[in-house]
This record gives C-alpha cells, sequence and structure tokens, in this order.
C-alpha cells in the first residue's frame, strides 16, 4: 500500500471541491459575495410600483388563455408577412455573402491578406448588435423593412462565416489534396474537395440561422426597421394584452415550427 | 456511377440526368420565392430615401465624430447598471433552469408524459421571445427601470440555459450514477454525488457563456426604458447628439469585447 493511500485510511472521505486552490476559491467565492451586496445596495426597486403591476400582470397571464386573434388580424397578418419576407430575403442574401467570405477567413485556403480582411469583417458584424446596426441603418435609409433586411443579412455574415471557416478548416486535407492531384482548377477544387465536405454543416447553419433570423425580425419594428415589432409594441403600449399575447403565440408557434423543420433537415442531410 | 454519352466519350457527372433537374426545379423556386420577397420590401421602400443614403451616411459621420469624451462622467452608473442587469440576470435565470432542466431530462424527469412537455414548452417560449420583448411586457407590468431590466434578461435566459444543461444531463455516465444507487443513496444524494459532479463543468460553462451574452442584450434593454447604458443612447438618439451617441457606441462596444475575452479566458480555464 503507498503511503498516499495509508494517509487516507481511517479518515472521513470529503466531497473534492470544484477548484482546487484553496486561495482561489475563497477569493472568488468572496469577491462573489462582495459584488452581489454591492450590486443589490444600487439597484432601486419601487415595490409599490411592483405591487400595483401585479394586478396588470395577471391579466397578461390570463390573456394567455384568451388570445384575440381576430380584431387586429389585418395588422398582425402585414407584420407577420412583413417579418416573414425579411427574414427569407435576409436569410438569401447574407448566406450568399457569407459563403465567399467564409472561404477567405479559413487559414487553410486563403492568404493571409484575405485572411485577416474576411476576418476583420465577421469580428466587426459580430461586435454590432442587431438593434444597434438597425438604428444606424433606419437614420441612413428611413423607415421600413429595407433597413430590417439590410440588417439581418449583416449580422448573418458574422454569424456564418465564422462558424462556416471553422468547419472548413477542420476539414479533411486528403479529399482536397485527392481533388488537387487530379488537375482541377481552383474553382473545381473548391467545389469537389472542399464543397462536399461542409454542406452538411453549411446547411445546418443556414437553418439555424434562418431560425434566428426570424427571432430578430419580431424586435427590429420596435426601432422603425419593419416586421412585426411595431405591432406588438403598439398593442403594449395600449395595454391590448389578448392581441399582445396572440402575436407572442405565433411567434412561439413558427419559432417552434422552423426549430422542429430544421431538426429533420438537419437529421437528414447528415 | 452516372455518365453520360459525350460525342462518343463516356464523361463522369456529378448527378444523373434526372437529379440534376430536380435540382434546377428547386433553384427555380428557391429564386422565385427571393424575387417575390424581394419586390416585397422595394415596394415598402421609399427608394428616394436609398439614393440619397451615402450622403445622410457622411452627414451623420461629420456629426458623429470626434466622439464627446467628457461625458464619459456621466457613463459610469449606467454601465454599473448593465453589469447588475447582466450579471444578476444570469444568477436568477440559472437558479430557475437547473429544476427544469432536471424535469426536462429523459434520464431524471418525474414523468415523461406529463412533467417533460411541461418543462420544454417552458424552454422554448422562453428561449423563443426576445429579451427586448419580455422588457416591453415587464416595464408595462412591474414599471421602468433596472429591476425589469433584470426580471426580463433573467426570463430570456431561462429557457436556454434549461436547454444547453438538460442536454448535458442527457448525455452523463450512467455507470457512476448506477455506483451511487448500488450503495444504497437516496434519490437526493444520487443527484449530488452522481449526476452533479458530472454536469459541474458543463454548467459553468453555460453560465459564463450565457453571462457574455447577457451582457451584450442588456446594453440595448434601455431602449425600451429597462435601465443601463441604452437609457442613455435612447436619450442621446432623441435629441439627435450623436458625438454622445458615438462615444456610447465605443463603451458598449469595449464591453462586449471585454465581456467575450473574460468567457472566453474562463471557458478555456474550465474546460
Amino acid at each position: 500500500m503507498s503511503t498516499e493511500l495509508e494517509a487516507l485510511v481511517g479518515k472521513r472521505w470529503k466531497k473534492p471541491p470544484f477548484v482546487r486552490r484553496g486561495w482561489l476559491r475563497w477569493a472568488l467565492l468572496f469577491g462573489f459575495a462582495a459584488y452581489l451586496v454591492a450590486a443589490f445596495l444600487t439597484i432601486e426597486i419601487n415595490w409599490a410600483r411592483v405591487y400595483e403591476g401585479l394586478e396588470r400582470g395577471k391579466q397578461f397571464v390570463l390573456a394567455f388563455t384568451s388570445p384575440d386573434f381576430t380584431s387586429r388580424s389585418v395588422d398582425i397578418w402585414d407584420g407577420m408577412l412583413e417579418s416573414v419576407i425579411m427574414t427569407v430575403a435576409a436569410s438569401v442574401v447574407g448566406i450568399a455573402i457569407s459563403i465567399p467570405i467564409a472561404l477567405g477567413a479559413a487559414r487553410n485556403i486563403a492568404p493571409l491578406p484575405v485572411y485577416l480582411i474576411c476576418r476583420s469583417i465577421i469580428a466587426v458584424s459580430r461586435a454590432l448588435q442587431e438593434i444597434i446596426v438597425a438604428i444606424l441603418l433606419v437614420a441612413i435609409f428611413g423607415f421600413g423593412p429595407l433597413a430590417g433586411f439590410l440588417t439581418l443579412s449583416f449580422a448573418t455574415i458574422g454569424f456564418l462565416s465564422k462558424l462556416l471557416a471553422e468547419d472548413i478548416e477542420s476539414m479533411d486535407k486528403v479529399q482536397a489534396e485527392a481533388i488537387k492531384a487530379s488537375g482541377a482548377k481552383w474553382t473545381q477544387w473548391i467545389n469537389y474537395g472542399v464543397q462536399p465536405q461542409v454542406m452538411p454543416r453549411l446547411i445546418g447553419l443556414s437553418m439555424y440561422r434562418i431560425d434566428i433570423n426570424f427571432r430578430e425580425s419580431a424586435i427590429l419594428g420596435l426601432v422603425g426597421a419593419g416586421g412585426i415589432g411595431a405591432t406588438l409594441n403598439t398593442a403594449f403600449d395600449r395595454y391590448e394584452y389578448d392581441t399582445a399575447a396572440a402575436i407572442l403565440l405565433i411567434i412561439i408557434g413558427v419559432v417552434m415550427a422552423l426549430e422542429y423543420l430544421s431538426g429533420v433537415i438537419r437529421e437528414r442531410v447528415q | 456511377m452516372p455518365v453520360r454519352d459525350i460525342s462518343g466519350r463516356q464523361v463522369w457527372k456529378r448527378r444523373t440526368g434526372r437529379e440534376s433537374l430536380f435540382h434546377w426545379v428547386l433553384w427555380l423556386i428557391g429564386i422565385a420565392i427571393f424575387a417575390y420577397c424581394w419586390q416585397q420590401i422595394s415596394e415598402a421602400t421609399t427608394w428616394f430615401f436609398v439614393w440619397d443614403a451615402p450622403r445622410i451616411a457622411g452627414d451623420i459621420w461629420d456629426r458623429a465624430t470626434p466622439p464627446k469624451w467628457e461625458y464619459i462622467t456621466q457613463l459610469g452608473e449606467p454601465i454599473w447598471d448593465t453589469l447588475n442587469i447582466a450579471t444578476l440576470g444570469t444568477l436568477i435565470a440559472l437558479l430557475l433552469a437547473v429544476p427544469v432542466a432536471f424535469l426536462a431530462a429523459r434520464n431524471t424527469t418525474p414523468s415523461r408524459l406529463f412533467i417533460r412537455p411541461i418543462a420544454l414548452l417552458i424552454i422554448v417560449s422562453t428561449r423563443s421571445i426576445n429579451s427586448l420583448i419580455w422588457a416591453l411586457l415587464l416595464i408595462a407590468i412591474i414599471g421602468p427601470g433596472v429591476f425589469a431590466g433584470v426580471v426580463a434578461i433573467a426570463i430570456r435566459s431561462v429557457g436556454f440555459c434549461a436547454k444547453l444543461l438538460y442536454e448535458a444531463i442527457e448525455e452523463i455516465d450512467s455507470t457512476q450514477v448506477e455506483a451511487i444507487t448500488a450503495t444504497g443513496a437516496s434519490r437526493w444524494q444520487v443527484m449530488a454525488y452522481g449526476i452533479l459532479p458530472q454536469i459541474m463543468p458543463a454548467f459553468a460553462g453555460i453560465a459564463v457563456f450565457r453571462w457574455d451574452i447577457n451582457i451584450r442584450e442588456s446594453t440595448v434593454l434601455g431602449l425600451v426604458g429597462a435601465g443601463g447604458i441604452g437609457l442613455q443612447l435612447s436619450a442621446s438618439l432623441n435629441v439627435l447628439a450623436w458625438p454622445q451617441v458615438a462615444l456610447i457606441l465605443l463603451v458598449i462596444l469595449m464591453a462586449v469585447v471585454i465581456s467575450e475575452w473574460v468567457s472566453a479566458k474562463v471557458r478555456g480555464a474550465i474546460i
């Protein structure tokens, strides 16, 4: 028996801690507790106002049991259609642009200058949130779905190019080399050596991004970039909770349907 | 293997004739849908504004530069609020997500027929609605302020955290759980000693990942009145104080970059 084990015999077993270094564990715990105290001290909560609002909260929850699809059906339909149109158009354009950028951002395909340019495009697109881009684009292009369409396309580029480029970088070199050895041109090399390897992932990511684009399109209306968000905002402002509940239920329904669809498609291609 | 005769020579093709026809039809339908969508967008657009856009963009740029640096003294408190919204929101979300995840995972749920669908419904419905919409709703209910932001972020994150967590629970090694059960442990002891240690790294990773996303989202919650730096942004936008807007956008960008760096570091240390 080793000495290490002997020292343990007869002692009660204790659960090993998650963070092994003792001083670090205590420093983290203490820092966190101090932060929590500071945070609670600076947040002002008007409990009287919260209590008053509970009645309205109850009304809203009850509105979900009797959502009103009919009295504003024209507005809801127009808003939903605009959201779907923005989603589809932005996804198509965004995916089409992000494929060449992804090729450029993969270190095993692109030369260094192209790589750096494409990576910086991705970084900019990922760092700016949709809603902020939408505010700027609405200021520049005016109200309407065009601003929303451009915002979503821009956001799609950052998301899709980054993940696709990572997939291209981790692809199997052997297949691509075999195509190259047969004397293929650059375009043929991409088309027959690289594309078949990343296609399942591209389809899966695209479906996922369509899903995200639809969810985002629901809020772009808040800043005037078209879609269902404007209708929803109006419904909240007028305290028409039954209409708001109807819109939220439709959004949840569409997102669930999209998620189910993308699950089926992803299973088929993989 | 699809081979076609072209002037006496056999040429390899990637697809058979029917397959390529099918592909063309699909592409045609796709392009038709896109053309319809584009036409709808174009109808709803005032093209005069679009042709004028470069001039407007240049004008805004002229107004926004240089950023009004001295305004930063007024941004300290909003940034602190933003940090609080993200952190407290994530904490509350994690507290709520753990039970939901245990109820939703196939191997730990008490009842697959009744409780699991309810847990999945909670996950889907909180996940599919953006935090800005939750904030709008909560402002109508509990009034504007930081608290509405915290609750909005918390609700939005529950579904996300619970989904990732229940997937982690479903992937655990069942032999360890069996070993603990075989020692005569109770249901709670099995959870604490058999399941919890296995999902702890995933849990910490999810927490930091979501915190990073929440920092991003809480910077814009103020646009609808839920506290944080977004309040200053919307106030500056409303009075067209572009130099202030430029500074706020720079600060938000910094916050996003820093939080992403922190989260990447922490996740790297855990995994």
